[in-house]
């Protein structure tokens, strides 16, 4: 670790003398250079979220369609069915069904959750939080945010797609997303959704090449590596898991792309019969294993499961500590236990394989790996509890939801050892346990914690506060409904429910569960409805919400130490690091804070 | 609104009480750790209160606690896993003797061949406190077969083959399904187990039209095919000899060893040269497109029976 103060290498982006470069006045940029095409790391976080909310309200809308249909199979579905379903009057159809949950998970997982977290947040917050005046490389950054674009139209475009929509889940396991004849979306919807996922990871790329190197490079004088808030570790940590895992989702899809565009055959297996029809048949080469594509696939995406709650985990760290008035427990565990988690998470992918023929040896060493993950993610649980104990907690919402997360985020680990649990898995695989599961840990973890980061970064953001009323209504609402959603969901899978079915009643045996998944639902559009609380509330707080000045939570982090919202260059004065992100209650000084910067 | 909820699966074979014991134990656990850490949330966010709390303590971690609560989760997934582990096994590894049956998976139905050739299609009859062995694949897509109360699933995979196995211990009906999402009518790949006393599977097999063994079929298809006339018993013939080779390694020409199992039969019958036998020319033709997935099951199920004595005295 390079010794603060002795550091002799100056942050880029500081001028000779080691001020900071402050020139609004001189160049005053148009509207479409301040806001649409910026460079500037924070307006391109604020434009990942407005679009975050975008996808997020088209998923969710996704999502109620989904939870229509399970409760009121082949009913007219309100609102979206028209818009989905214009032949058939707005009733789901089979295939229709099969691509509002394919679409539902491609949008919540690349176009809300990744983009939120490391688009959304890491833009905006890195900078701040470790004294940079901006990112290592703005433009690529811009460039990151525009490149997600043709992504989302690449999607977009899918819905409509001759054939109708990608329908091969968002795992698309071929031969199901390479034979055309396979699946109806899989004309050239499944094509477009190749396409998309590829730009979508080329913006994330763009955005950990930066994000790495900005924390690598870009710390202010004194800002040692532990001396860095969780929130960055949270986010590094991610951004590495990104460099490594992303490039075999990418190079996976092209394959997969080429199975079926140019016919190569990495994904089929030979003498396949689809349909009656052999790929030879139709031009198409066949001798490669369709097993291949899940290795690739889940080789990113476990990692890509730590990408999305890794940033979380350290921003909620974070809001616990401002809000608790108290130091982190185990700082230096929590950051290795978050290294020690994105390690583990690149040799376990195989536990979402153990039903594929896999050798009960290779199960074993990957049922080992995933148990262990267990342990880092207890011990992080335990020091949220340590931070509790002994603190001065503001129930502010930011608090509230942080606290939601740690409670949900357990619920979620712990589904997660009965998986990790392979005989058990046997039974409980692709039924909605495992729905339950990563629901858990996605969006009643990640989701929730986004929330919090918003409710306490919204000051900053926009020099405003949120509403504290609406903001315990939005908690309160939101919390209770998520559980009664997916707490529910364990049952569906306990009674052997399965998931990704059309029409669950078909199976006889299921018809006495319409009633919970009734439930399930209703409380599903409840969710959605809270959320009302929540936009209404920050829209309104952007322009009306209390003015605010620099530091509103007394904390101590740099991010603070600037105006609320920052200007452009971010620091209006010399910014240096003295000490810590968690001195809250020092007993050496009067105030209960002790920020990063003051020297005393 | 929520009566006769039967929220857990019947239990009808034997490994199935013993995952329901593992179950059991990990919801004890979760049900403690849950109630633990949401407890303590709840108590610790109500008893620290700004309005209670005078002065926030200064603690900023401890060695003894952080090992502490690594320790324990520690020796309990420990215990989960040793547990889980000896389970798996049990399930993975079938016992050597059992009924062989054959299911191929197709969209959207499952197509089962008795050991004795009946054929069935979306059920499966099967005698009461038997082995019952199957070995399984898929002409299209990958299906998924899973009998809940038996607690068995395993993928079919097209182009390889995977097994299962299972001991009925109840007689009944039980629910057969597709777990694996295979396309638009996913939900409606439906079938049933059917469990019987064993004189009334008798029964119900001497009712259906019999047809021919799986081995039998093999064995017309293996002269029908002409491979024969590479693969009699004897050295000296253009391709090696067959017979009791099942199950134990094959050398290939680059020096490596592979095991002689369903999928290097199928891949030796379907892409004869990707795989070289040691001592040999390619000279095999590839039956690419000329044999169904149930003809190459009964080739391999001939290949299986075959033994150095019966080849000896053909
Ligand atoms: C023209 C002769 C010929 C015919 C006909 C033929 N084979 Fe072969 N087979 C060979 C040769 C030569 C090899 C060894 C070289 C290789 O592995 O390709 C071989 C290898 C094999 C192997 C691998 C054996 C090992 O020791 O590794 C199997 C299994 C097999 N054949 C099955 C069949 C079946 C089943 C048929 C009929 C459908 C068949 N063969 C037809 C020539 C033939
Ligand atoms: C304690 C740590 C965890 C363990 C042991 C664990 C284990 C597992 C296992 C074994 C599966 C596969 C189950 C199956 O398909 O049969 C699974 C699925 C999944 N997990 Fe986790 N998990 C953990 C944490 C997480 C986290 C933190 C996330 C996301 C933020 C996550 C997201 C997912 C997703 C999305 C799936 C389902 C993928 C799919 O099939 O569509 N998990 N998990
Ligand atoms: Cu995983
Ligand atoms: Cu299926």
């Amino acid at each position: 670790m390079s010794s603060s103060t002795t550091t002799q290498e100056r942050p880029l982006g500081l001028d000779p003398e080691g001020t900071v470069h402050v020139s609004h006045d001189h160049h005053e940029l148009g509207f479409l250079r301040k806001y649409i095409f910026s460079v500037d790391h924070k307006v391109i976080g604020i434009q990942f979220m407005l679009t975050g909310f975008v996808t997020l309200l088209v998923g969710g809308l996704l999502a109620m369609g989904i939870r229509w249909q399970l409760a009121f199979p082949w009913t007219e579905m309100p609102l979206i069915g028209k818009v989905l379903f214009p032949e058939t009057g707005g009733v789901a159809t089979p295939e229709g069904y099969t691509m509002l949950f394919t679409m539902h998970g491609t949008v919540m997982i690349f176009f809300v959750i990744i983009p939120l977290l490391t688009g959304a947040f890491g833009n905006f917050l890195i900078p701040l939080m470790i004294g940079a005046p901006d990112m290592a490389f703005p433009k690529l950054n811009m460039l990151g945010y525009w490149f997600w674009w043709p992504g989302i139209v690449l999607i977009a475009m899918a819905f409509g797609a001759e054939g109708g929509g990608p329908a091969a889940g968002w795992t698309a396991y071929p031969p199901l997303s390479t034979v055309e004849a396979a699946a109806p979306g899989s004309l050239s919807g499944q094509n477009l959704w190749l396409l998309s996922l590829t730009f979508v990871g080329v913006s994330s790329m763009m955005g950990a090449v930066n994000y790495v190197t900005t924390i690598v490079k870009m710390r202010a004088p004194g800002m040692t590596l532990f001396r860095m808030p969780l929130s960055i570790w949270g986010l590094l940590i991610s951004a590495l898991l990104q460099l490594f895992a992303l490039p075999v989702l990418t190079a996976a899809s092209f394959m997969q792309l080429f199975d079926r565009v140019f016919d190569s055959g990495f994904f089929t297996p030979p003498d396949v019969v689809i349909n009656g029809q052999r790929p030879e048949e139709l031009g198409a080469a066949s001798g490669g294993h369709p097993i291949l594509w899940q290795h690739l696939f889940w080789f990113y995406s476990h990692p890509a499961v730590y990408i999305m709650v890794l940033p979380a985990m350290g921003f909620v760290s974070d809001i616990i500590a401002v809000h608790g008035r108290k130091p982190i427990f185990g700082y230096k565990p929590m950051a290795y236990s978050m290294a020690g988690i994105a390690g583990l998470g690149f040799i376990v992918w195989g536990h979402h394989m153990f039903m594929s023929g896999m050798n009960p040896t290779v199960g074993l060493v990957f049922m080992t790996a995933t148990i262990m993950i267990a342990l880092p993610s207890a011990v992080k649980v335990f020091n949220w509890l340590g931070t509790l104990w002994g603190s001065r907690i503001n129930l502010t919402t930011p608090m509230l939801f942080a606290c939601a997360f740690v409670s949900m985020f357990i619920i979620g680990g712990l589904s997660g050892i009965w998986m990790a649990s392979t005989p058990v898995d046997i039974y409980i695989h692709d039924t909605y346990i495992i729905v339950a599961h990563f629901h858990y840990v996605v969006f009643a973890g990640s989701v929730l914690g986004i929330f919090a980061s918003i409710y306490h970064w919204f000051p900053k953001m926009f020099g405003r506060m949120m509403n504290e009323t609406l903001g315990k209504i939005h908690f309160v609402g939101t919390f209770i409904t998520t559980n009664a959603v997916f707490y529910m969901m364990h049952q569906l899978g306990i009674a052997g429910l399965m998931r990704r079915t059309a029409d669950p009643y078909a199976y006889e045996t299921y018809a006495h569960l319409q009633p919970l998944n009734q439930f399930i639902s209703y409380s599903a559009f409840a969710l959605l409805g809270f959320q009302i609380f929540f936009v209404v509330n920050f829209f309104h707080s952007i322009w009306w919400g209390k003015r605010v000045g620099r530091n509103p939570w007394k904390a101590n982090s740099l991010e603070w130490e600037t105006p609320s919202p920052p200007g452009h260059g971010n620091f209006d004065k010399q910014v240096e690091v003295y000490r810590g992100p968690y001195e809250f209650s020092s007993p050496e000084i009067e105030e209960d804070f002790w920020p990063q910067a003051a020297k005393v | 609104m929520f009566e006769n909820l039967s929220l857990f699966p019947e239990t009808a074979s034997r490994i199935a009480s013993e995952v329901d014991a593992l179950t059991f134990f990990l919801a004890a656990v979760s049900l403690f750790f849950v109630v633990l850490i949401a407890g303590c949330l709840v108590i610790l966010s109500l008893r620290f209160r700004r309005t209670r709390a005078q002065q926030s303590e200064q603690i900023e971690g401890s060695l003894a606690l952080e090992a502490l609560w690594t320790v324990i989760p520690l020796i309990i997934v420990l215990c989960s896993f040793g547990w889980g582990a000896k389970l798996y096994y049990e399930m993975r590894t079938p016992p050597k003797e059992g009924m062989q049956f054959y299911v191929t998976g197709k969209q959207w139905m499952w197509k089962v061949q008795h050991p004795t050739g009946q054929r069935e299609i979306n059920s499966l009859h099967v005698p009461v406190g038997e082995t019952i062995l199957l070995t399984m694949t898929s002409e299209d897509v990958i299906h998924d077969f899973f009998i809940p109360a038996f607690r068995v699933k395993a993928d079919t995979v097209p182009g390889m083959y995977t097994s299962m196995w299972f001991e009925a211990t109840k007689k009944g009906t039980y629910h057969l399904f597709c777990a694996e999402y295979c396309g638009t009518s996913h939900s409606e790949m439906i079938g049933e187990v059917v469990v019987m006393d064993p004189a009334d599977y008798q029964e119900w097999l001497n009712g259906q039209p019999a047809g021919k063994n799986p081995i039998e079929s093999g064995k017309i298809l293996f002269e029908n095919l002409r491979c024969d006339t590479c693969h009699a018993a004897g050295s000296g013939q253009r391709g090696p000899d067959l017979a009791g080779r099942f199950g134990l390694p094959a050398r290939l020409s680059d020096g490596q060893t592979v095991l002689f199992d369903e999928d290097y039969v199928r891949e030796s019958i379907l892409e004869p040269n990707k795989k070289l036998s040691a001592g040999f020319q390619p000279l095999m033709p590839t039956y690419q497109g000329q044999v169904s997935e149930d003809q190459l099951l009964h080739l391999i199920a001939y290949i299986k029976s075959m033994t150095d004595s019966e080849a000896d005295s053909e």
